[in-house]
């Protein structure tokens, strides 16, 4: 049976599931529900300085993009960090720590952009015997307009000072949360392993207005008749943020910097996902606050299957196994072909791949053969783009089959499993190739 | 036994009526339609709207039901069909659209088309708009002649064209089957009257009740007095049992017990047999003998002579029938009705089997008790109400004969639905049928040479 538990920089814990910082951590009483489910961990939601509460809207929080059946696709929210005090958070942290000694306790900080704010509440939370901090540089709405969250995790420059604050003042490991909202993820994070980061941890939620009310012609969710953007989470943003963790994973400033990932994450798969592109722990809110926290059972049982069936016996075995599989596109292979290839027997004759192809692409795939009802691939025309397959209702109903050692009846040329990218092609005026001198011309027929 | 016929009226207790009789799908509410709605895949070429006699975007109005836009899904239901309403309570969906919806191969069951369309209908009707008006118009007359599915049809869409139409009903009641020969519990609250008051209310349409062909005006008159005559006529007498005792009492029409049934304004004055036999395979012998049943008759037999594969009735209807507790007999005819002091005793049957391609008797009979027989063996066109015309109408197969633009052999006379050569006995046929001649009229009217040269 395989091994779940993980040391994620000198955190341990039993599974890489862990909770996000966000409202399920708020407080004990969700956390012991959490661990008693079989949560491998949590980030406690954001604490901030001592003083004055929080103040939160009275009125809706979140907005929905609502799938299939009413199916969660994605959340935004307006939620600010954790409105009790941090005396009580505090104390819940302690006694969750003593209760729960196996678990994985980090907290998540969010204090104003001040070496003093940051060297007064980093030994309180050491007090507390928590494993570790992430610091909260991605909330992207509220606390940012007041100069924290997004505002320093959007100024690389702030990111290295504050994470190099809490390594100075904190024997904690600490973990960077990054924003998305930003254009190059890599820059923060680059940032943050310069200041002394144990992690980083990605991504924090996205910018995001998810609805217009038509007919009060305010966004959703809105407070008296006014909104505001809110920052979007769920299984939309999961491509995001596979993209912002591969980034991060394969550039060569910060691999080898553990990554825990964030961002719709439902179900095992999308955590073997994130695992195999680098992650060392995964965090999960969105789908807990829509299925609650037992969903962490399925997760647990379906990693333990997936690494059963391919060997692996600890999560570090296929962590960071697909990066070194994601390239630049200039060193894709040109010189492979795929063709597509659609299984009769599934086919339901719902003709979606020929409407898609023969109104947005390339009008390579029948409607009629003979006068009959038949979807077909026309090879000649097919470049394997993969809309087809995409759009199919059916799974595998239409496969991408790689030609080998045979003529693409479209270019007429020999897919004979030789090796092109961009950089050698002799379209590309950069090429090595594109430099030597031109072949003679064929004589013309 | 007692010498009484054993036919009567309040089988039922007072209050059980209006259950019995309510109707026969729960409508969806807006999660059961979205629900539903979702699982409509968009299909190119929709094999659904190829299979629908009215070539209703379903894929279209599906998705605007998905989307929210209900009233846009009832106009786009209604612009191809004119009836959707009454079409998606008594269409036979599950050999139309629903049989050719893909998610058949995928899953074994198909998006419920019909329940969609009711429901999107519905929302027309709920709101009280008139989506359509008389067009510009053309001061054309057209006549004609049927209030049924068909004649309104056609009626209608002469209307939106600009054209005024005067439509002829023997009857008191406007509709035609809707109204008289479909089983009550598929048209609940009064749903035809409504219907057909919502699609006569476009304007440009004089309805002109008790009024019949043959009897009180000719083809001849017509033909003279409009630019153009449409017949919608359905048909006039049902088949005969071809049985001794055809003529008992307690041997009854299926259609005249529905019609009655469908009229009546205290279903616990109907009576009923304790035992009912209907003969025939068709929706009509379903209709008759499950709505038998809910007025208390305690044994209900549907014989038909061939099997269940045979049968006129989809095989939703013939399930219908039995979890209603009617019985169905296959391979079977009637011989003889027997009575006894005027009263309806018993049917004997010979059984019967294919032989070489022909139905045969194979010698055996059996014999069931019974009060009351319905025939629900088909009906027939009479072309008696055609007489008084200078000119004959072509038939075929007993029936007036139409091209394929529903043109009668007279250049000014269409005809469509149950009295049309070439149908299905179906009202999304007749539904088409009028819609087709309509545009065929108009192509006519405005000097276009017909379509079908040949």
């Amino acid at each position: 049976m395989a091994d779940l538990s993980v040391n994620f920089c000198g955190i341990k814990s039993p599974n890489p599931f862990w909770l996000a910082s966000a409202p399920p951590t708020d407080k004990a009483y969700n956390i012991e529900r959490a661990f008693r489910a079989g949560w491998g961990g949590a980030v406690w939601k954001t604490l901030g300085e001592d003083g004055p509460p929080i103040v939160n809207v009275s009125g809706p929080r979140y907005g929905v993009v609502h799938g299939p059946d009413r199916r969660v696709t994605a959340f935004n929210n307006i939620e600010l960090i954790t409105d009790r005090t941090l005396e009580i958070n505090l104390q819940e942290i302690a006694e969750m720590k003593r209760r729960w000694p196996d678990r994985a306790i980090v907290v998540s900080l969010m204090v104003p952009c001040e070496e003093e704010a940051w060297k007064r509440i980093l030994p309180r939370v050491e007090a507390t015997g928590a494993d570790g901090i992430e610091l909260n540089f991605g909330c992207p709405h509220g606390m940012s307009e007041r100069g924290m969250g997004a505002a320093v995790g959007q100024v690389p420059e702030y990111v290295e000072m504050v994470t190099r604050w809490c390594k100075t003042h904190s024997r904690m490991p600490v973990i960077v949360k990054l924003t998305p909202n930003i254009t190059d993820v890599r820059k923060p994070a680059e940032a943050a392993k310069r200041g002394g980061a144990d992690a980083v941890s990605l991504i924090n939620t996205i910018n995001s207005i998810v609805g217009v009310d038509l007919d009060r012609m305010v966004p959703n969710p809105h407070t008296d008749g006014k909104a505001t953007h809110g920052g979007m989470c769920g299984p939309a943003v999961k491509p995001i943020a596979l993209n912002m963790v591969a980034e991060i994973a394969r550039s060569p400033a910060t691999r080898g910097l553990p990554i825990s990932g964030i961002g719709g994450i439902e179900t095992w798969r999308d955590a073997a996902e994130f695992i195999a592109l680098g992650c060392g722990t995964v965090q999960v809110c969105t789908a807990a606050m829509v299925y609650g926290f037992k969903i962490v059972q399925e997760m647990i049982t379906g990693l333990e299957e997936f690494m059963d069936q391919h060997g692996y016996a600890t999560v570090s075995d296929f962590a960071g196994a697909a990066v070194p599989n994601v390239t630049d596109w200039q060193y894709l292979n040109l010189n492979y072909a795929v063709k597509a290839r659609i299984d009769q027997n599934l086919c339901i004759k719902c003709g979606r791949c020929h409407v898609a192809c023969e109104d947005t692409s390339h009008q390579a795939i029948t409607h009629l053969v003979d006068g009959v009802r038949h979807f077909e691939v026309i090879d000649e025309e097919c470049v394997g783009c993969n809309l087809c397959a995409s759009v199919c209702p059916i799974e595998n109903c239409i496969t991408m089959e790689p030609l080998v050692n045979e003529i693409d009846r479209r270019t007429g040329r020999l897919v004979d499993g030789s090796y092109l990218n961009w950089t050698q092609h002799p379209n590309n005026p950069l090429s090595a190739a594109a430099k030597k001198p031109l072949e003679p011309l064929e004589p013309a027929e | 036994m007692t010498s009484a016929s054993d036919i009567c009226a309040g089988r039922l207790a007072p209050g059980a009526y209006h259950e019995a009789f309510s109707d026969l799908h729960a409508e969806l509410d807006r999660h059961e339609a979205r629900v539903a709605a979702e699982r409509c895949l968009f299909c190119y070429d929709a094999p659904c709207v190829n299979a629908c006699p009215t070539g209703i975007d379903i894929p279209l109005f599906i998705r605007q039901i998905a989307t929210g836009n209900d009233q846009g899904a009832g106009k786009t239901i209604l612009d191809s069909n004119i009836f959707g309403g009454m079409c998606a309570r008594v269409c036979p969906t599950e050999t139309l659209c629903e049989e050719a919806c893909v998610r058949n191969a995928a899953e074994g069951k198909p998006v419920i088309i019909g329940e969609l369309q009711r429901h999107a209908t519905d929302a027309v009707m709920a709101s009280g708009r008139q989506l359509y008006r008389q067009g510009t118009r053309t001061g054309k007359r057209i006549a004609v002649v049927g209030a049924g599915p068909a004649g309104l049809s056609c009626a209608h869409r002469l209307a939106t064209l600009g054209h005024d139409v005067v439509v002829f009903d023997g009857r008191a009641k406007p509709g035609g089957l809707n109204e008289h020969g479909i089983a009550s519990y598929k048209s609940t609250n009064n749903f035809a009257q409504a219907e057909v008051d919502w699609i006569l209310s476009v304007g440009g349409i004089e309805l002109r009740c008790g009024q019949m062909l043959g009897h009180d005006f000719t083809l001849a008159d017509l033909r003279r007095d409009f630019d153009a005559v449409f017949l919608g006529l359905g048909l006039q007498a049902v088949n005969a049992l071809g049985a001794e005792g055809d003529d008992l009492n307690g041997v009854e029409d299926a259609v005249a017990f529905i019609e009655a049934l469908r009229q009546s304004t205290d279903l616990s004055t109907l009576p009923i047999g304790r035992r009912v036999v209907v003969i025939g395979g068709g929706m009509t012998a379903i209709d008759a003998a499950v709505q038998a049943k809910k007025l208390g008759a305690e044994e209900v037999t549907i014989v038909y002579r061939r099997g269940a594969e045979q049968m006129g009735a989809s095989g939703y209807e013939q399930e219908l029938a039995l979890v209603n507790g009617v019985v169905i007999r296959h391979w079977a005819r009637p011989v003889a009705v027997y009575a006894a002091d005027g009263a309806l005793r018993a049917v004997s049957f010979a059984a019967t089997a294919v032989e070489d391609g022909r139905l045969v008797d194979t010698g055996e009979t059996f014999e069931l008790p019974a009060d009351q027989l319905f025939r629900a063996i088909g009906q027939v066109f009479v072309p008696q109400v055609l007489e008084g015309s200078h000119d004959v109408l072509e038939l075929e197969g007993g029936r007036i004969a139409v091209d394929f633009e529903r043109r009668t052999s007279l250049p000014d006379v269409w005809a469509g639905g149950d009295c049309a050569a070439g149908g299905r006995d179906l009202t999304v046929v007749a539904v088409e049928d009028g819609k087709q001649a309509a545009l065929s009229i108009n192509r006519m009217l405005q000097g276009f040479v017909p379509l079908a040269a040949e």
